[in-house]
């Protein structure tokens, strides 16, 4: 590498030089972005975060009564609450259908099938949460409470399909590259030692490339807790404890998008919507964390 | 390779070039076109309530077949996003459902330099909505504060002494807005003052048109919203203060009377006191033509207009 550069230092043109440092540029301009948008949201909600903000009441109570005009309270425990428990069951829908997906596509398919399949997934993922979130409101909302027998379809259930439906197609082609990458000589082997289809799979592939599904799956969930749109359109957008998966909820997310139009700039209002992104921000951030160390401890197993 | 390599750079130099003086000239083609647009026609941006939002655009659509050198851009948001556009000096005329408040108007005087002007532009009663199957014809604003607000004390329908048939769990469903619509604002005053809230857990709804659906199909729920957004899927209460006051039916005669309890103005603030276009706008807005829309689109005109 270094040398390389060293020969090319000396007769190459200009153009290569510039265009290097272009490259460069954008390499470095993104872990500016990331820290660049952390220090905004952290210097806009840092105010209210050190002085004056409650916090234990922030993250234990159930009042959100932001634009109350005598008592003002900012309990955001139901939204913990509701944006956990809807990423929660839209994983327990998303990771089954994706990982048997995943698993059809790289085991059972012919390779023509295959094409087909990835390019319908990948069709999934270019339609517009917007879109996800007017399905809830009208289709879903009319099919849950034909089948549930609920006055109002719009509920956590209904935020959860939606969801899972969004992620599918990232744990669905994560997972696929993940058991591809597994070599043939592995199925080739169990094949030979007299293993089933199923017991290949079972006790083969999935123990080899479980650190690939895991990031898949992860990824997917962090996919569904910084969802926005459809949740606010689909769950019915109320602060509430949900008792089950008929509940209405509010999530973190829908909360900023609906009530930061509004607010005065730099107002305590304005600054706790900032703190619930850096709650957000946490979130994704341990969550990305845990997938790293976890596939790093995998890793190191092998 | 060394060769091919060279060719290869040389190339995306050349396409990144071609590709940067397209993105300029196509930027500075588009400020030509609106530029010489300019000359022709201007335009009046208008932003603000969801609840005036089909009556700001009748007016901009009816007043372009007036004018043909003026076109109005309307948008809505909320209550609250039109202030707001109005503070930072984005907007010419911002629709307001509520009136502003003394700290916005403060803020906009400081940031822009000039005091906003209000304009009460017509009048809108607020209907408190039940699905059509609901036994129930008319509610008093006191049983109203106990549905909506904190420790209110009516949780069931059996509690307003009806028996709902269509609604097996005899909950009542709460049908509210998001906190930044004015429509939230004044209701929450108009129920229960300064001093109490809403209690949590109602389906905060992101426009007056939603909230008159999901009610048209849940048979539990109750609502507010503009009058002027009734289907057939939903009732309309008549209203009363208390218990021992008359009730009166969300109409115009009613809140030209003044009898209706929930009914407001709606108001449109100009930057400063309006000039040349946007004044004769607003003119043609409190005009008898202008006020037979507001009457048109279920909303109450201006008394001495109408």
């Amino acid at each position: 590498m270094k040398t390389r550069r060293q020969k090319s230092a000396a007769n190459v043109p200009f153009s290569e030089t510039v265009i290097e440092l272009f490259i460069r540029l954008c390499g470095i301009s993104s872990i500016i972005f990331v820290f660049g948008i952390f220090f905004f949201v952290f210097r806009e909600g840092a105010g209210f975060l050190f002085d004056g903000l409650d916090l234990g009441q922030f993250l234990t109570n159930v009042e959100w009564q932001p634009t109350s005009l005598n008592n003002k309270r900012y309990g955001a425990l139901a939204l913990i609450v509701g944006t956990f428990s809807v990423t929660l069951l839209a994983m327990c829908i998303a990771v089954p259908f994706g990982l048997g997906a995943a698993i059809f596509v790289s085991e059972f398919c012919s390779p023509k099938l295959r094409e087909t399949f990835k390019i319908v997934i990948e069709l999934l993922a270019a339609i517009p949460s917007v879109v996800w979130g007017f399905i809830g409101l009208t289709l879903m909302n009319q099919l849950i409470i034909a089948v549930f027998k609920v006055p109002i379809g719009l509920t956590m259930l209904n935020g959860s399909i939606m969801l899972a439906l969004m992620s599918l197609p990232i744990i669905v082609s994560i997972a696929e590259d993940a058991l591809k990458a597994v070599p043939d000589s592995y199925r080739e082997a169990a094949e030979a030692l007299g293993a089933t289809r199923w017991q290949v799979i079972c006790r083969v592939l999935l123990p080899a490339a479980k650190n690939g599904l895991l990031a898949a799956v992860l990824l997917g969930a962090a996919r569904s807790i910084g969802e926005t749109m459809a949740v606010l359109m689909a769950t019915g957008h109320s602060v509430n404890i949900p008792t089950g998966p008929l509940s209405w909820i509010r999530t973190l997310t829908a909360t900023i998008a609906a009530e930061l139009g509004e607010v005065a700039r730099g107002g305590e209002h304005y600054q706790v919507l900032f703190i619930i992104g850096i709650l957000l921000f946490t979130i994704t951030f341990v969550v990305n964390l845990i997938a790293d160390l976890v596939v790093k401890g995998i890793r190191q197993e092998q | 390779m060394r060769i091919n390599g060279q060719i290869g750079y040389t190339t995306i130099c050349f396409f990144v070039v071609l590709a940067c003086s397209f993105i300029i000239s196509g930027c500075s083609l588009n400020n030509n076109t609106s530029a010489a647009k300019n000359g022709t026609t201007h335009a009046i941006k208008n932003k603000g309530s969801d609840t005036m939002v089909n009556l700001a655009q009748a007016w901009a659509e009816r007043y372009t077949g007036i004018s043909n050198t003026v076109s109005v851009e309307v948008s809505g948001g909320g209550s609250g996003t039109g202030v707001a556009a109005l503070i930072n000096g984005t907007v010419d005329i911002a629709n307001c459902s509520r009136q502003i408040k003394p700290k916005e108007l403060q803020l906009a005087t400081q940031n822009t330099g000039k005091t906003p002007q209000e304009f009460i532009v017509g009048y809108d009663a607020l209907a408190v909505y039940v699905h059509k199957d609901t036994p129930l014809d008319r509610i008093t604003i006191t049983q109203l504060a106990e549905i909506y607000g904190e420790d209110g004390r009516i949780e069931k329908w059996s509690d307003l002494g009806i028996s709902h048939h269509k609604c097996p769990s005899d909950k009542i469903i709460r049908i509210s807005r998001q906190s930044n619509s004015g429509t939230y604002f004044y209701f929450r005053e108009a129920l229960l003052g300064k001093s109490r809230d809403f209690r949590i857990g109602s389906l905060d709804l992101h426009g007056s048109k939603d909230v008159v659906e999901v009610i048209g199909r849940t048979p539990c729920a109750i609502g507010y919203s503009g009058m002027g957004y009734a289907t057939s899927h939903v009732k309309m209460l008549e209203i009363a203060a208390d218990y021992d006051s008359s009730y009166y039916a969300p109409n115009l005669e009613n809140v030209i009377a003044k009898t209706y309890p929930i009914a407001r103005p709606l108001y449109m603030y100009s930057l400063g006191e309006p000039t040349g276009e946007v004044r004769m706008y607003l003119d043609w807005i409190l005009s008898a033509e202008g006020q037979k829309i507001v009457e048109k689109l279920g909303f109450v005109p201006l008394e001495n207009k109408s």
